[in-house]
């Protein structure tokens, strides 16, 4: 039953992101890329990482996508379409496939798919919340910075631009 | 079934073009599965995963977010977001 859930998901979720990347019209683009980040969270849920789903869900469905689909609104021209790779394309394609064969080769080889996981190793929210404070709370204030400086940057961004015309 | 999650990786960065900033994303994404399933599949328990997991999204937002300021620069100053034609950002 899990195997099926989780055939289904991953091979929807690869077709999503095959196609947020070649649909010929870019809006339809992000939302199958939104699709994508769905389907990951349910694999996320599919491993028990509960919390993971849901920050998956709040951050790049909520947030990230939105944020994707209103630059698109806000930067639209008719040329994109026009857009073609030429060359560069066979060569991503042939990239990539290499890529994933030597990768599942390798994986495959290893023998890490009989490894079956015990029950007790399931994370509860009170462990991460507790490691986060505990033990990474200098990586927390950092991502917290991060995020400012963030979110500073791209208002002045903005803000330069706005002077300059 | 960690396995099959690390062929999405593969499969996905597959494309370089105008879309530069989708792939990114998902590349992300694809890594953030693989720290989920080694986490879960491994003997003791590891929160270890899921937390650098949620600063990694977290960072990924803050990327995600200047790369669009960085789109929109480029717009705005070459009323086009083709990546082989902003050629004259070369030094």
């Amino acid at each position: 039953m899990t195997d099926i859930l989780f055939l289904t998901i991953s091979l929807l979720t690869i077709i999503f992101a095959i196609l947020a990347l070649e649909s010929r019209e870019l809006v339809y683009g992000a939302v199958a890329l939104a699709l994508s980040f769905l389907g990951v969270a349910g694999i996320f849920i599919l491993l028990d990482a509960l919390f993971v789903a849901i920050f998956q869900v709040l951050v790049y469905v909520g947030s990230i996508a939105i944020l994707i689909v209103f630059v698109i609104m806000l930067v639209r021209r008719e040329k994109w379409a026009s857009v073609q790779a030429g060359n560069e394309r066979i060569l991503g394609i042939v990239g990539g496939l290499l890529l994933f064969i030597t990768m599942a080769y390798f994986s495959l080889s290893t023998g890490l798919g009989n490894q079956y996981p015990d029950q007790s190793s399931i994370a509860s929210f009170y462990d991460i919340g507790a490691q986060i404070v505990n033990e990474y709370w200098l990586i927390l204030q950092l991502t917290g910075l991060a995020l400012a400086v963030s979110i500073i940057g791209a208002l002045t961004m903005a803000k330069f631009e706005g002077r300059r015309t | 079934m960690a396995l099959l999650s690390v062929g999405v990786y593969g499969l996905i960065s597959k494309r370089n073009a105008i879309r530069l900033l989708f792939s990114v994303e998902i590349i992300i994404n694809a890594a953030l599965i693989n720290f989920i399933a080694f986490a879960r599949y491994s003997d003791s328990p590891l929160v270890a995963g899921q937390t650098f997991s949620l600063f990694a999204i977290a960072l990924a937002a803050t990327e995600a977010a200047i790369g669009l300021a960085i789109i929109v620069q480029a717009f705005r100053l070459n009323h086009d977001i083709d990546v082989l034609e902003l050629k004259k950002l070369k030094g």
